[in-house]
């Protein structure tokens, strides 16, 4: 009785066309999110185009880095013994989202372009204005601990759910897009955008662009990487905070350091300010603590997320001391 | 149409494009083990395998499942012929109410291939070198399948026993 | 076309507490809670149904909403109990004036939210009219309640209702009234003319089935240095909806555990515009054990005691501290040193003990849960082959009742239970008891109890005249008389004598309850986890012990022992039906943000029954499907007190409220 259709492109370029051609067509991977959405009113798609049996499934080694397909499951990225070594971020972050089941369906670019978990989103009863530009915004006043502190705007303060992004986004990841007009490519980081008075559009893809592939570059100092995840579960949860983190010492000196925040906004919210404090500096505990919360200072909490400013500055601080103390470890 | 593996038989069946897998196994081909606790990927009720991967087949669309090899809880197997882990349920009293099992049995099933195949968890990143699952390894891996009923502990000793038997034989 | 259910109890016919909600269905323009069904859509497929639903447009008028529990508590008014039931005040000496002059006072405010059932199988009804005869299959927990509740919202004959639920997929509670999507699917059927299914979504569940009431609740306790308590106030304000629902028995609890010199007991209720409340798991006495078993403990820290000594010191003797009653038997005490033992509470850490980046606490808490016992009518029939048949619409959800029903059957008869066949689940067979109050397995025990005696009479007579000596093996008998079976029945479904059989039962509920107090008890100890930096909780040991009376089967009933406190820790650690007091609105209606606990949530439970027969109860049996939930979110509460020196008083216990 639907009406929406089916269809399975032989190729990147026939998936890119049959989108173009197509009003109302949309990329379907692993379904585990875009499935719900259309049950629940929120996607009206008219084709769904399957992405998943693309040649885009392969996870190659690149300039000492990777070059993952769109298509490539979770549960596979997260195996990978390349991604094991020298990014344990990134296999962490997707092991402590989602379930067993979900992550054997989930596909890299899905899991990107998931969309919020946002109460009033889901409902279609409320208003939002992510779902229905103009109507107002039901979370800002409304019951919303998940909601963001970073970023966010009168028009929205909903939060981006993947945890794999916020480990992307520690790792520099670009991102390879294909659309009707030739393929281009995207830092992770400006892939999700924050919502200002848009908050409709989770992303900076242009309408009919597939996600083919996340490149991401070397980076050594990856090897002693971490990613915490802080939620109302011991598992099956989405993050209230999670913190991605890549350190390198020297001595007692930090060399290098990357923190991406997730949980807290629109998109992975790389910590910029906290890696200029720290970088150079003394790898002390008053020092991790002070660059969070130099981080989290412009900070702008609603009426039920006001905890999540401390939790964040403390779970920073906690990762990077630990990721200190194990030392050689990584 | 789709035409899948189900359970070791072929089968094509008719559906539309955005029927799930659940409810194409449950109303067109009469495979009723298979439940539905959600419909939104938030319980593990519906979990079968493909191609030997546990998925859920609430989320999943039939029309995904072209070429593919599926296996129910039919398929795992029959009253007469109880499959070795169900066995270890019935002794483990891994259920009470039994609407969420067939999922967990499942979900156990493919997990412990995961953990054979070296994919790591929350829990550990090299579970792979270990003997046997601990029970912390078991509960995070099998959190995907919630039992309102409350008969974790009897699962949980349910699929270790099973585990323990495979890795003995 | 369809009457306007009443939702006030009639105590002549107590199915009229089957009622979900006063909501006539589809045949009103009035919306009065958010999620009422306006209008149904029968199809050939489910896809076309959900189709045609997504196309229906509603327009609304809107008027002033009450939803906001925490605002509505001003206006609470009091509630006072039935004579038989659960009980909602009491009051012994002057506990106010008690607690101004005691020595030491704890007085705390508690707040619970709402929670929700969610089974994991959400309610399906399949309804077909033959005429005027109608056949319902559904998970149900009252086959009685419901035939009943749908023949007067029908009109017709409760023995033209059909219900059949041979199996539910878990309930607890969540379906042992009538609620709109049988109704509605019971109208489409009659419409229609044809067979009609309805499968609620899990939104759909959260928002047509009602859930358990939040509360809020102040315990003010008075003790002496030493700990004897000589004040004891129970207060709680709870909500119903105005289209029905109840107060729920939170302060029933003080009346039980401790024997202070005073005890206020009170609940008030407010009236809000939202669906029902209903029974979920020990109703009342869930929220009203957290809030006293955490003051109790508070108290200890106050007055430097152990929490288990000052337990122990406060127990009730033989008699009930307020209405004097007597209990039939009580052993709460002995599970607390039990407990005390097994656990090695001996070795509690210090307050505040830190592991590594995690600081450990253990907490205890009582539990307590009323014995109830409710009519059930049996036929027992023998055959001469030698098998047993016992029928009784009775119900299964997981508990298992099949299995102790055979096994009482086998054990009373002295037969093999391969040779028992029991006939359940449906509404034709002789009136059950509801799956309800852990009453299920000693209602029918104590009528399984009278059938056997009545067939072993019956077949005496048989064997004087066939010569065989009395209490010769009934097939034996019947064989000797040549007659194939032999029927004996207690309690009658319909006409008069059913009428004299409820007039009794209510007597003797009445004449029992003023002279036994029954109840089944136990005591919980818990180990918790908590990270330093982030306050995540974890539960990482559990042992509960109980007595339950007799254990007719110690796999059944540890098992449900358990689920009570997984239930328990979902109360205690995540589970929250959120409200937004604006539009009245569930926000949360889905397993993905209604947290449960998942297998991760939850370590291993120890549980131990101290196995002593009730000498009231049926074959001693008090029930053990609820008292496992009671006192866990306390002991929770109070093991996180241990380790991080803080007392919560909200739950769930959430990272934010532990850290905040
Ligand atoms: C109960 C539950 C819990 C969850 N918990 C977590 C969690 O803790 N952490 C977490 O990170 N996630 C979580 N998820 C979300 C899950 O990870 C995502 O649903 C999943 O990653 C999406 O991947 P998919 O391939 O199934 O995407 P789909 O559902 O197929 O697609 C999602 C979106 O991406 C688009 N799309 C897909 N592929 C492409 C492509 N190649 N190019 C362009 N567009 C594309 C689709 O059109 C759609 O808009 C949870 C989900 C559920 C149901
Ligand atoms: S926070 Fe964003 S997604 Fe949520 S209701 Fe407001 S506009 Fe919609
Ligand atoms: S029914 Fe598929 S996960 Fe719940
Ligand atoms: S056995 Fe009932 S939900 Fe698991």
């Amino acid at each position: 009785m639907s009406t929406i259709g089916y269809a399975v492109p032989a190729s990147v370029e026939e998936a890119v066309a049959t989108v173009a051609a197509t009003p109302g067509a949309v990329y379907l991977g692993g379904g585990t999110n875009l499935v719900d959405l259309v049950r629940e009113g929120i996607a009206t798609p008219s084709l769904l185009v399957d992405v998943t049996r693309l040649p885009m499934d392969r996870i190659e080694a690149a300039d000492g880095g990777l070059l993952i397909g769109a298509a490539v499951r979770n549960t596979d990225l997260a195996a990978n013994r390349v991604v094991r070594e020298r990014f344990p971020v990134l296999s962490q972050a997707i092991v402590m989202g989602a379930s067993g089941q979900i992550r054997n369906m989930a596909t890299v670019g899905g899991n990107l372009l998931q969309r919020t978990r946002c109460l009033y989103f889901y409902d279609d009863g409320a208003p939002c204005n992510k779902r229905e530009p103009g109507t107002g915004c039901g979370a800002a006043e409304g019951s919303n601990r998940m909601g963001a502190i970073l970023g966010a705007s009168e028009h929205c303060v909903a939060v981006h759910p993947s945890d794999l992004a916020v480990a992307l986004a520690v790792l520099d990841a670009q991102v390879e897009v294909l659309g009707p007009s030739g393929p281009r490519t995207v830092a992770l980081a400006d892939l999700h955008r924050l919502p200002g008075d848009t908050p409709h559009l989770d992303t900076t893809l242009a309408p009919g662009e597939l996600v083919t592939a996340v490149r991401i570059p070397s980076l050594p100092m990856a090897r002693r990487s971490r990613y915490r995840k802080v939620r109302d579960r011991a598992s099956y949860a989405f993050a209230l905070v999670s913190v991605a983190v890549a350190l390198d010492l020297d001595g007692g000196t930090v060399r290098g350091v990357r923190v991406a925040l997730g949980g807290v906004a629109h998109k992975p919210w790389r910590a910029t300010v906290l890696e200029q404090r720290l970088t150079g500096g003394p790898a002390g505990d008053a020092a991790f603590r002070s660059a969070a919360e130099a981080e989290l200072a412009g900070a702008t909490p609603g009426r039920d997320t006001a905890f999540k400013v401390g939790l964040a500055v403390r779970t920073v601080t906690a990762v990077l001391r630990q990721l200190r103390d194990e030392g050689g470890a990584a | 149409m789709v035409g899948f593996g189900l359970n070791g038989h072929r089968v094509t069946v008719q559906v539309e494009a955005f029927s799930s897998l659940a409810d194409v196994l449950r109303t067109r081909l009469g495979l009723t083990g298979t439940k539905k606790g959600c419909n939104q990927g938030a319980c593990g009720a519906c979990t079968v395998l493909v191609d030997d991967r546990r998925v859920l087949s609430c989320l999943m669309l039939a029309v995904q499942a072209q070429g593919r090899s599926v296996t129910t809880i039919e398929g795992v197997g029959t009253p007469d012929a109880l499959h070795d882990l169900q066995r270890e349920f019935v002794t483990a009293d891994g259920f009470q109410c039994g609407f969420c099992t067939s999922g967990q049995i499942c979900s156990a099933l493919g997990m412990l291939e995961e953990i054979d195949a070296g994919i790591p968890s929350a829990v550990a990143d090299h579970v792979a070198a270990q003997p046997d699952p601990t029970e912390l390894e078991i509960r995070e891996r099998m959190s995907g399948n919630l039992c309102r009923c409350g008969a974790y502990n009897g699962i949980v000793a349910a699929v270790r026993a099973y585990a323990g038997r495979e890795r003995a034989r | 076309m369809l009457a306007r259910p009443a939702t006030r109890l009639n105590p002549m016919d107590l199915s009229s507490m089957g009622v979900g909600s006063s909501i006539p269905f589809l045949n009103t323009d009035e919306v009065l809670v958010d999620g009422q069904p306006v209008a149904v859509v029968v199809a050939e497929t489910i896809e076309a149904a959900e189709h045609a639903a997504g196309l229906v447009e509603a327009a609304y008028e809107t008027s002033e909403l009450s939803a906001d529990f925490g605002a509505a508590l001003g206006s609470a008014t009091p509630v006072k109990g039935m004579p038989v039931g659960p009980e909602l005040s009491g009051r012994r000496g002057d506990a106010r004036a008690a607690l101004a002059k005691a020595p030491v006072t704890v007085d705390l405010t508690f707040t619970t939210p709402q929670q929700n059932h969610n089974a994991i199988e959400p309610h399906t009804t399949t309804a077909w009219w033959e005429g005027n005869r109608l056949t319902v299959q559904e998970g149900t927990q009252n086959l009685d309640w419901s035939r009943k509740v749908l023949a007067r919202a029908f009109g017709v004959p409760a023995t033209d209702v059909r219900v059949v639920s041979p199996f539910v997929g878990g309930a607890f509670g969540g379906k042992s009234k009538v609620w709109a999507g049988t109704i509605i699917a019971c109208l489409a059927a009659r419409v229609v003319r044809r067979p009609v299914r309805l499968a609620l979504s899990r939104e759909g569940v959260y928002r047509t089935v009602g859930g358990r009431t939040p509360t809020r609740q102040r315990v003010a306790l008075g003790a002496t240095a030493d700990g004897h308590l000589t004040a004891l106030v129970h207060t709680s304000v709870s909500r119903r909806g105005r289209v029905g629902g109840g107060p729920e028995q939170i302060v029933a609890c003080s009346l039980d555990l401790y024997d202070a010199d005073t005890i206020l007991a009170e609940q008030s209720i407010v009236e809000l515009d939202l669906m029902s409340n209903t029974a979920m798991r020990a109703p009342g006495e869930t929220q009203g054990t957290y809030a006293v078993e955490s003051a109790v403990d508070e108290l200890a820290v106050a007055l430097d005691l152990d929490p288990v000594d000052l337990r122990l010191r406060n127990q009730p003797g033989e008699r009930r501290p307020v209405s004097r009653a007597r209990y039939s038997h009580r052993r709460l005490a002995e599970t607390l040193e039990r407990g005390r033992d097994l656990f090695g509470w001996a070795d509690r850490p210090a307050p505040g003990t830190r592991d590594g980046a995690t600081l450990v606490g253990w907490g205890v808490a009582a539990a307590i849960h009323p014995a109830w016992e409710f009519p059930a009518n049996v036929r027992l029939t023998a055959e001469v082959t030698g098998q047993v048949r016992l029928e009784c619409a009775f119900h299964e959800m997981g508990m298992g009742s099949a299995t102790a029903v055979t096994q009482v059957v086998a054990d009373l008869l002295g037969v093999d239970p391969a040779d028992v066949a029991i006939g359940y689940g449906e509404s034709q067979l002789p009136t059950g008891p509801g799956a309800g109050g852990s009453a299920q397995t000693a209602s029918i025990a104590g009528s399984v109890e009278k059938a056997c005696a009545r067939l072993r009479t019956r077949v005496d007579a048989l064997a004087a005249k066939a010569g065989r000596p009395a209490g010769s093996p009934v097939a034996d008998v019947l064989a000797a008389a040549g007659q194939p079976s032999l029927t004996v029945q207690v309690g009658a479904d319909d006409g008069p004598r059913a009428m004299v059989g409820q007039a009794r039962f209510l007597g003797k509920m009445l004449v029992d309850s003023r002279r036994w107090k029954r109840a089944a008890t136990g005591a919980h100890y818990c180990e918790v986890r908590i990270d330093a930096d982030t306050g995540e909780l974890r539960v990482t040991r559990w042992l509960g012990v109980f007595d339950i009376g007799r254990v007719v089967n110690p796999r059944l009933a540890s098992s449900q022992l358990r689920g009570g406190i997984v239930m328990g820790l979902g109360m205690a650690l995540g589970e929250e039906t959120i409200i937004d007091p604006r539009s009245g609105r569930i926000m949360n209606p889905s397993l993905a943000e209604y947290h449960v606990p998942v297998h991760a949530d939850v370590p291993r439970i120890d549980v131990v029954t101290l196995d002593d027969p009730d000498p009231t109860m049926p074959l001693g049996i008090v029930g053990a499907g609820e008292v496992g939930i009671t006192g866990v979110s306390a002991a929770v509460a109070n093991a996180v007190r241990h380790a991080t020196g803080r007392r919560l008083t909200e739950l769930p216990m959430t990272l934010d409220t532990i850290h905040g």
